[in-house]
């Protein structure tokens, strides 16, 4: 039956050969492209085992950042890290939370919902650098000194639209008939917001925290022109504050090669933490 | 009585409590754009609309133009573009379409695991392992290949310093490919099963049917994916000011070292006083204003899709 010109299919066919190589040649591409993509993954995670694990040490723990030539570790970077991202967390995660429950519960009607949504977009989007210029022009300016609560409230901009946007996602997925049963038992409206679809949406909701959590600790350029950078150990939140990438940031381009050791060393607490925290996520929601 | 008077009270109250932060997200963006504006006066009235398109930032005789940032920056994000698109598009095709169901979830994972390494991990690996490879190995013979050729060889020329427009481009396009792959996965499984069907059942091959099919169906969205991955790159700081040279100058080629507005933000803010805060912080604006634009561009792409969904063509 093959070879057969009569078959409705003709294997030998010119035009079908043509299109089994293309199909053939665009399926190799594919899959080469995904190689491509994990290529880059491997080598960076790579580089960071490399460079990054002999370096790692507990001096990274109990020391401060070494002056030139000296040895010392990250302790203050990473409590500085630490606290700017809780108290950013604490301001910008009950903000998310409201405005995106008014989004998702009261906003079926009216402009104020669907204009919010968008520029909540927008902010989501809007690039790191200039919520840092934001920062600095309405606080650091204004006060005449960098401090750890300005990094603190950059980064707190930068968790708002994340979890706005998880809030608002996951209200809206609870069903419709929940919200009834409850209102036909003679629920008031904020008791089954709080108490019944706050609780429907719970994993959701963590995960987007949980996701804001890693944007922040990885984020360094809203902390260049608001928390600077703090040679020693400091948790006065109302002075310039040292933190893990903005050390990371001044030590790998120093001319030092301790500096440059604790550099790496920093990039590969920073890249653990954060890949643990998307990673811890992603199951927290599957679940 | 006394009961349900507290209730309602209580609804009103949580009520506008949430609505007053719904407000606040709206105050809040309104407040960058007018403290950038107002930052950025001294320098919007010294120079105008020209601000755009003059070529000259010189700290010493207090002079500046936005020209270099703004071409370092468009054009680095257009490398990453170059880059990103096909294979972004190529790693979706493969999600969807060619991958065993048990892969799926793994590689998806690991791919967005791109997204979430820190941008400051790009900028140290990129300056430190790829840019002494690319500088040596890769480089010298990409520019003796095209030297002589007409418009490629002026494209492809200059000394290979490693470090440059180029180089930015690449490392954004590795960081812009799982934002863009999310997208095109997550419209191509909007496509019916029952369109991709007919088209399997007519004898179109894998590929036929995702060129065919599956792409004309979701173009919308494809566009407002790579709109999304755009807006990433617009404004990406730390990655770019490791490698892209931060040079005032024009590139005359695409290897050649230039710097862009977010990476000049990051080198020069925190010593600049006076004009060049102002101008600084009006690069910041303009940058602002560009996501801002392309971010609502893909808004409007991504909304027609689903407003199209479902309906025949």
């Amino acid at each position: 039956m093959f070879n057969n010109s009569d078959s409705i299919v003709n294997l030998s066919n010119p035009v079908y050969r043509r299109r089994q190589r293309a199909n053939r040649l665009m399926l190799g591409l594919s899959g080469a492209t995904l190689l491509f993509g994990l290529f880059w993954l491997f080598w960076i995670i790579l580089t960071l085992v490399i460079k990054g694990g002999g370096a790692l040490s507990l001096s990274l723990l109990t020391h401060s950042t070494p002056p030139p030539g000296g040895t010392g570790g990250l302790l203050n970077a990473i409590l500085g890290s630490i606290m700017m991202a809780v108290v950013g967390t604490l301001i910008g995660t009950p903000i998310g939370i409201l405005a995106g429950t008014y989004l998702a519960e009261y906003g079926r009607r009216g402009w104020l919902a669907p204009a919010t949504r968008f520029l909540n977009d927008v902010l989501l989007s809007a690039p790191s650098i200039v919520i840092g210029l934001f920062i600095y022009a309405v606080y650091v300016a204004q006060v005449g000194h960098y401090s750890g609560w300005a990094g603190a409230v950059a980064l707190a901009i930068l968790v708002i639209p994340v979890v706005v946007r998880a809030t608002d996602n996951m209200l809206l997925l609870v069903p419709n008939s929940l919200r009834e049963a409850a209102a036909a038992l003679g629920c008031p409206q904020w008791r089954i917001i709080t108490f019944i679809c706050y609780r429907a949406a719970m994993s959701g909701i963590l995960t987007g925290i949980l996701l804001a959590i890693a944007r922040i600790s990885g984020e360094t350029a809203p902390l260049l022109f608001t928390a600077l950078n703090n040679q020693f150990l400091s948790m006065n939140m109302n002075a310039p504050m040292a933190n893990l990438p903005v050390v990371i940031f001044q030590y790998a381009a120093s001319p030092f090669e301790d500096w440059n050791h604790l550099a790496w060393a920093g990039a590969v607490l920073i890249t653990l933490l954060v890949l643990g925290i998307n990673i811890a996520a992603r199951s927290l929601f599957r679940k | 009585m006394k009961k349900s008077q507290n209730a309602s009270l209580m609804d009103v109250l949580f009520k506008n409590v949430t609505r007053s932060f719904a407000f606040l997200v709206f105050i809040l963006l309104a407040a960058i754009m007018v403290s950038l504006i107002y930052g950025s006066r001294e320098s919007i009235a010294a120079y105008g609309f020209s601000f755009l398109w003059t070529n000259d930032w010189d700290p010493v005789r207090n002079s500046y133009g936005a020209l270099v940032p703004i071409v370092g920056t468009l054009l680095s994000s257009f490398i990453a573009l170059l880059v990103a698109v096909p294979v972004s598009f190529g790693i979706a095709m493969f999600l969807t379409e060619l991958s065993p169901t048990w892969l799926r979830r793994p590689l998806g994972t690991a791919i967005e695991m791109l997204a979430a390494i820190p941008s400051i991990i790009y900028g140290m690996w990129g300056l430190f392992v790829f840019v002494p490879i690319f500088q040596q190995y890769i480089q010298p013979y990409v520019i003796q290949a095209f030297a002589g050729v007409p418009v490629l060889g002026d494209i492809f020329s200059g000394p290979p310093f490693g470090i440059g427009v180029f180089t930015a481009g690449l490392i954004l396009s590795i960081m812009v490919i799982p934002f863009i792959t999310a997208v095109m996965r997550d419209v191509f499984e909007l496509v019916p099963p029952m369109l991709k069907e007919s088209a399997y059942g007519l004898g179109g091959t894998t590929w036929e049917v995702v060129w065919k099919v599956v792409l004309p169906y979701t173009k919308h969205g494809v566009i407002g994916g790579i709109m999304l991955g755009l807006g990433r790159a617009l404004g990406e700081t730390m990655a770019v000011t490791f490698v892209i040279g931060n040079a005032f100058n024009l590139p005359s080629s695409i290897f050649a070292p230039s710097n862009s507005i977010a990476s000049a933000l990051a080198n020069e803010f925190n010593e600049a006083g006076g004009m060049q805060k102002s101008a600084l912080l009006e690069l910041g604006l303009i940058l602002f204003l560009i996501t801002t634009v392309v971010l609502a561009l893909s808004k409007v792409l991504l909304l027609r899709l689903s407003r199209n969904e479902g309906t025949s063509r």
